[in-house]
């Protein structure tokens, strides 16, 4: 209904939005790319609240009595497992989607606060490593930029099977975005219209990757931790393999987890949301005895020290956060509204990453743009996000009663709705019940 | 030489002893039967002679070094190899030389299906045929087979050479038949040469990129 004119209903089958898309299929001819996460509205960490601590359990001082947040990952079998004092990473982002001077600034901002940041499709650039003092390497289906030499400088190697914003497809960067530096890493004519593959080139099932990372120890002496990245959907069944297939680190991206640029019907209708996502991680991880001897990072629509928090509760060793970083960097940033207008868009509604035209000047390889973001005040804003993040989630555990961050656990939540009780495996508010688990 | 058995070694000495070698250093690999991740990760130009058949991977993201292997290869022989030299006497199995940078691979007799898929830069020689989609969404570097090439050679490619002395059963979605120019020419001599295969470049065509599918065009949709 119109809020001018009450007599015009609008239609819930074709909503503004829809006829806008179908109008714009009809005049390019293409289907929509973009960047950021899926916009739908689906169950998140919100559906969830904490039981805070009270006459059966008693909480833990704010500020005086401990809560620590340390996490080592990989220890399973590498030589040199990674330590971070935070359980917040940064996610896979590629030099290429993102400017120099972001993937800078997510080193920095990284460092600081005592936590690794990863590398992406591309490869790796020597500014990251500079000012990366834990950095992972990830191994992607395409190889652009992967180096032997590079992968031994690496703390950590991420193979990547699939991301949560497009779980099944492959990378894109569309031609305003192959720069000359862009072009020369990946090996690519410049300015053509970039597709990465959407699986390994050589190999085709779990069995194979189990020779793979073999492969990988080997050249890397075994002292690097190997992660195993996954899209979620089938998720106990992936995870199941990856363990099997030598696994020291899994990470499960759910459908929230962002992107520099895929179809649009991608984002929003393939894969499951992250909340369900960690449970079954959870799930696969303790069938296998393998809780806390493979560690879980989970990843998608992670925004605050709230969704850290329960996202440990539900049994995950540590997160890791992409869009949200890229806000903490600038994004989105209402000083620019002017320019997100001249492009067609506002703050905090701007999802085209793949166009390089970013206002803020860190999706983009324009000089000029990627100038506007210093990377010392970036790393900064960073660090000092993680650290929000880093402290909400102490107050949380302490308030349940937890000494270490890892101590959460599903029994100190309850879920809102019962859409969430049954993804998260946790009793609707004010119930024993957990749809599918029987309980009244 | 150093001689080491893999009977008595485990594929972990094995490849320490190897990625430690000096420059000039020469090993020989006895008692292979078919072990996975032999030989990678190798940074020095040292020579190593594989006496048998290799699992997956042997050679895998080689670096200066000269490797034979007599016998046949597993799934990804050299793959992502940066430099040196990589020969088989027998046949390679898939993915031979994928996503490879640089070097020279030379395989005697038949590779599997995609042979150089995602190829970077690396030069590929195979005596006999090669199998079903080689080349897929090759970037650059040569491949040269002097048998016949499979169904959809060279689907996606972007700017890699290929060179086929016999049939090719299909061209995949945007590879063409190139005009065979001189410097084409003195190029594929010089890696018959280096190869040592003795066939004339004159026997050969050429194939590449029409470049129809750089940037998405509305009206090429059916090659999508």
């Amino acid at each position: 209904m119109s809020k001018d004119n009450p007599t015009l209903i609008e239609s819930a089958t074709f909503p503004r939005h829809v006829i806008a898309e179908i109008q714009r299929a009809a005049k390019t001819g293409i289907y929509d790319i973009r960047g950021f996460g899926a916009k739908r509205d689906i169950p998140t960490f919100d559906d969830l609240v904490f039981l805070g601590a009270s006459t059966s359990r008693y909480p833990l001082e704010g500020y005086r009595e401990k809560c620590t947040t340390e996490v080592v990952l990989g220890n399973r079998f590498a030589k040199n497992p990674i330590h971070l004092k935070t359980p917040i990473t940064i996610a896979g982002m590629s030099f290429g989607s993102l400017s120099a001077q972001a993937k800078e600034s997510l080193g920095r901002g990284a460092t600081i606060a005592g936590t690794s940041t990863t590398t992406g499709d591309g490869g790796m650039t020597p500014e990251e490593r500079g000012h990366s003092k834990t950095l992972v390497y990830q191994y992607l289906p395409s190889r652009y930029g992967m180096n032997p030499d590079d992968l031994r400088k690496a703390d950590a190697i991420e193979i990547v099977l699939g991301q949560g914003a497009k779980p099944g497809g492959g990378g894109m960067l569309l031609g305003q975005k192959i720069s000359p530096r862009v072009a020369q890493m990946r090996n690519l004519p410049e300015g053509i219209d970039q597709r990465s593959a959407c699986r390994h080139p050589d190999w085709t099932g779990p069995d194979d990757l189990e020779i793979k990372i073999q492969e990988l120890r080997e050249i890397t002496n075994w002292e690097k931790p190997i992660y195993v990245k996954v899209g979620a959907t089938r998720v106990f069944y992936d995870v199941t393999l990856a363990v099997k297939a030598g696994a020291d680190v899994v990470v499960v991206d759910g459908m929230q987890g962002g992107t520099a640029a895929t179809q649009d019907v991608f984002i929003e209708h393939v894969g499951i949301p992250t909340l369900p996502a960690v449970r079954m991680a959870v799930e696969a991880l303790q069938e296998m005895d393998m809780h806390r001897k493979v560690q879980l990072i989970v990843s998608g629509g992670i925004r605050s020290g709230a969704d850290v928090a329960k996202a440990l509760a539900l049994g995950a060793d540590a997160v890791s956060i992409g869009t949200a970083a890229l806000i903490a960097l600038g994004d989105q940033s209402p000083e620019f509204d002017d320019e997100y207008k001249a492009i067609g868009s506002a703050a905090g509604f701007w999802d085209d990453y793949q166009a390089g035209n970013d206002p803020a000047g860190i999706t983009t390889q324009d000089p000029e743009l990627a100038k506007r973001l210093d990377p010392i005040l970036g790393g900064r804003r960073l660090a000092n996000y993680i650290n929000v993040l880093t402290l909400e989630l102490q107050t949380l555990a302490r308030a349940c009663g937890k000494s270490h961050v890892h101590n959460l656990e599903p029994e100190d939540m309850v879920a809102l709705t019962m859409e969430a009780a049954a993804m998260a495996g946790v009793p609707l508010a004010g119930t024993d019940w957990i749809p599918g688990k029987g309980g009244i | 030489m150093t001689e080491i058995n893999l009977d008595k070694s485990s594929v972990r000495e094995l490849n320490e002893k190897l990625q430690g070698g000096s420059a000039g250093d020469k090993f020989s690999i006895n008692n292979t039967v078919g072990k996975h991740a032999l030989s990678v990760g190798l940074t020095t130009d040292v020579d190593v002679e594989i006496n048998g058949h290799v699992g997956y991977y042997c050679a895998g993201m080689n670096q200066k070094a000269n490797i034979v292997i007599n016998g046949n290869a597993g799934p990804g022989l050299a793959e992502n190899m940066m430099s040196g030299e990589v020969r088989v006497t027998g046949n390679a199995s898939q993915y031979a030389a994928a996503t490879a940078h640089g070097g020279l691979l030379v395989i005697e007799g038949d590779s599997s299906s995609r042979c150089g898929i995602s190829m970077k830069g690396v030069n590929i020689v195979v005596g006999g045929n090669i199998g079903h989609m080689s080349a897929f969404m090759a970037q650059s570097g040569c491949l040269v087979v002097c048998g016949d090439a499979g169904d959809a050679l060279g689907d996606s490619i972007y700017e890699a050479k290929l060179y086929v002395r016999g049939k090719v059963k299909s061209l995949g979605t945007d590879c063409i038949e190139k005009e065979m120019r001189d410097e084409h020419k003195k190029e594929l001599q010089q890696l018959l040469s280096q190869s040592k295969m003795s066939h004339g470049v004159e026997e050969f065509r050429r194939y590449g990129s029409a470049r129809k599918l750089y940037n998405f065009d509305i009206d090429q949709v059916d090659d999508y």
